[in-house]
């Protein structure tokens, strides 16, 4: 038995950088394939509307803006960041992108085309 | 002096959740102790029934953000189950390989909130920042630090390639060193000891008795685990031990987890030594042939149960989660009398519980009959039909699903 057998760690602490990072001053990397915000190529889009049915939280739709062109809209608060919608797409025309800094002021500015 | 009751609970700064504790003092000592649960309910189950398996995954994957795998694959190896989909190898191993980096996650947050409990700071910060370690790891190999979404129907979502695996060896070393280093604090450091000693015991027998599970039944010297007495994913063939402990009290408790983690590494090692090559998923029927299957799943907190039916149809007709907490809620109430005030808080904490997680019942309680009673499904539909007739809504005629709701 000992007594402040965490002493000489706290110690140390005094004299190493912190372990914390001072976001947002620094910034954070988060790695490529994590599932942040959505991307869409509406060039790759059937509208086979696969992406809207397996959607755990009706959180994407797939407009139809012209013949054989469609647009999709995210609803970024209801958006759970799964990515079922990217695995549920057989064209790969969704798919998840890093970007992770998505607070706005307004809520209506959470819908957004992508 | 008289006795004297006091709630502690539903907000109270010593419980990171809502829950009320009825504590019966009499000085500082407690004679007696009441568990009150019921204030998260959030309807998952229910919810459940309205999704579509698929979408399911991802709603019991949030029932607990620290052991989001473990309800997850708990619920899919009952639908697994039912459609009698086998995955491939490969995908077990990776199922196992998450579930473990979830349980190093989950018992190094432990061992911070318990230090943090009995005013031992320093060591709730070291311990979360060496958690931050394998936190990165799941963001890299999953793609988000808690909710990892690695399990889908039929396998899994993600492989691991080479590098990756090379990443999880040097993490899991550098967590390894660590590991032994806290080992260390918990059976050498004076002040951490007494404070856990003979704290909240529960003997082999009373932990039998309130049907204690996981490290807290463990740290009673019940050797039971679900990985060893009934594999799933790829434990079968994993060598591993199953860590116990004659202590009985918060000592035993904090040494099991520490352990356990000593477990892990191994574990881990073995499956990056031996993944076998292939399919990490398979294909899966959206329609789920009728039937119903139990799914037992080891979380870090203990036995994970999940029951899932099926009438054939692509959404589930009921689903039923018993998260370990439940298990371990009656013997909280025991662990509390006869210890002191002061004592509540880490024993408490000590079964690592996760009440969010534990909600399922609704006590329906009439409050201008003052009565309290439990209602059947039929006398509780009836009875809300009724209550909105009485307040102007009349839902006769309604159809839902084909059938009348009025
Ligand atoms: S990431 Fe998930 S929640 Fe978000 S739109 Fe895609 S499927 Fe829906
Ligand atoms: S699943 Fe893919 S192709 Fe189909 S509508 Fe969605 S984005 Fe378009």
């Amino acid at each position: 038995m000992k007594t402040g057998k965490m002493l000489p760690l706290a110690l140390k602490g005094l004299f190493t950088k912190p372990a914390t990072i001072s976001y947002p001053y620094q910034k954070v990397v988060v790695p490529s394939d994590f599932r942040g915000k959505l991307v869409f190529d509406p060039s790759k889009c059937v509208g086979c509307m696969l992406c809207v049915r397996d959607c755990p939280s009706g959180a994407i739709e797939i407009i139809k803006v012209g013949e054989k062109k469609y647009k999709a809209v995210v609803h970024l608060d209801k958006c759970i960041y799964c990515g079922q919608c990217c695995d549920s797409c057989v064209r790969q025309a969704l798919r998840t992108s890093p970007e992770f800094e998505l607070a706005v002021y307004d809520r209506k500015d959470l819908t957004v085309d992508i | 002096m008289g006795k004297v009751v006091i709630p502690i609970g539903p907000q109270h700064p010593a419980l990171k959740e809502p829950e009320n504790f009825v504590i019966t003092l009499d000085g500082e000592k407690v004679v007696a102790a009441a568990v009150n649960l019921g204030y998260n309910h959030r309807g998952i189950e229910k919810a459940c029934e309205q999704r579509t398996y698929l979408q399911d995954i991802y709603l019991i994957e949030r029932i607990c953000g620290i052991c989001s795998h473990a309800h997850s694959t708990a619920f899919i190896q009952a639908a697994e189950e039912i459609a009698e989909v086998e995955i491939p190898r490969r995908a077990a191993f990776i199922r196992t390989l998450i579930g473990e980096l979830e349980r190093i996650h989950s018992h190094f947050l432990w061992l911070g909130v318990a230090g943090h409990e009995v005013g031992f700071d320093t060591l709730f910060m070291y311990s979360w920042r060496d958690r931050e370690l394998v936190l990165d790891l799941v963001a890299k190999l999953t793609g988000n630090r808690v909710n990892y979404g690695i399990n889908t129907l039929g396998g899994v979502r993600r492989d691991i390639s080479p590098e990756e695996a090379a990443e999880i060896r040097k993490v899991i070393g550098a967590l390894e060193e660590r590991t032994k280093y806290y080992l260390g604090i918990a059976s050498e450091e004076t002040t951490l000891i007494s404070r856990f000693l003979n704290v909240g015991r529960l003997s082999k027998e009373d932990a039998l008795r309130l049907g204690a599970t996981g490290p807290v039944a463990r740290a009673a010297d019940i050797k039971r685990d679900v990985r060893k007495d009934d594999p799933y994913a790829a434990y079968g063939e994993i060598p591993f031990d199953v860590i116990t402990d004659t202590h009985a009290d918060v000592l035993g408790r904090t040494l099991v987890r520490v352990k356990e983690l000593m477990e892990c590494y191994k574990i881990i090692r073995y499956i990056l030594d031996n993944m076998p090559e292939g399919l990490i998923s398979v294909r899966f029927p959206r329609r789920v042939p009728e039937g119903e299957a139990f799914s037992r799943y080891e979380a870090p907190r203990g036995e994970d149960v999940h029951y899932v039916k099926s009438n054939g149809m692509d959404k589930p007709e009921r689903v039923k989660v018993r998260a370990p907490t439940m298990a371990n809620a009656a013997s909280v109430a025991h662990m509390l009398s006869g210890g002191y005030l002061a004592d509540v808080p880490i024993v408490i904490a000590a079964i690592d519980p996760c009440f969010s997680c534990t909600d399922r019942t609704i006590r329906v309680r009439d409050i201008f009959r003052g009565s309290d009673s439990v209602l059947d499904w039929p006398a509780l539909r009836d009875y809300s039909i009724r209550w909105y007739r009485e307040n102007g809504l009349d839902f006769s005629g309604i159809k839902l699903f084909g059938r009348e709701i009025g």
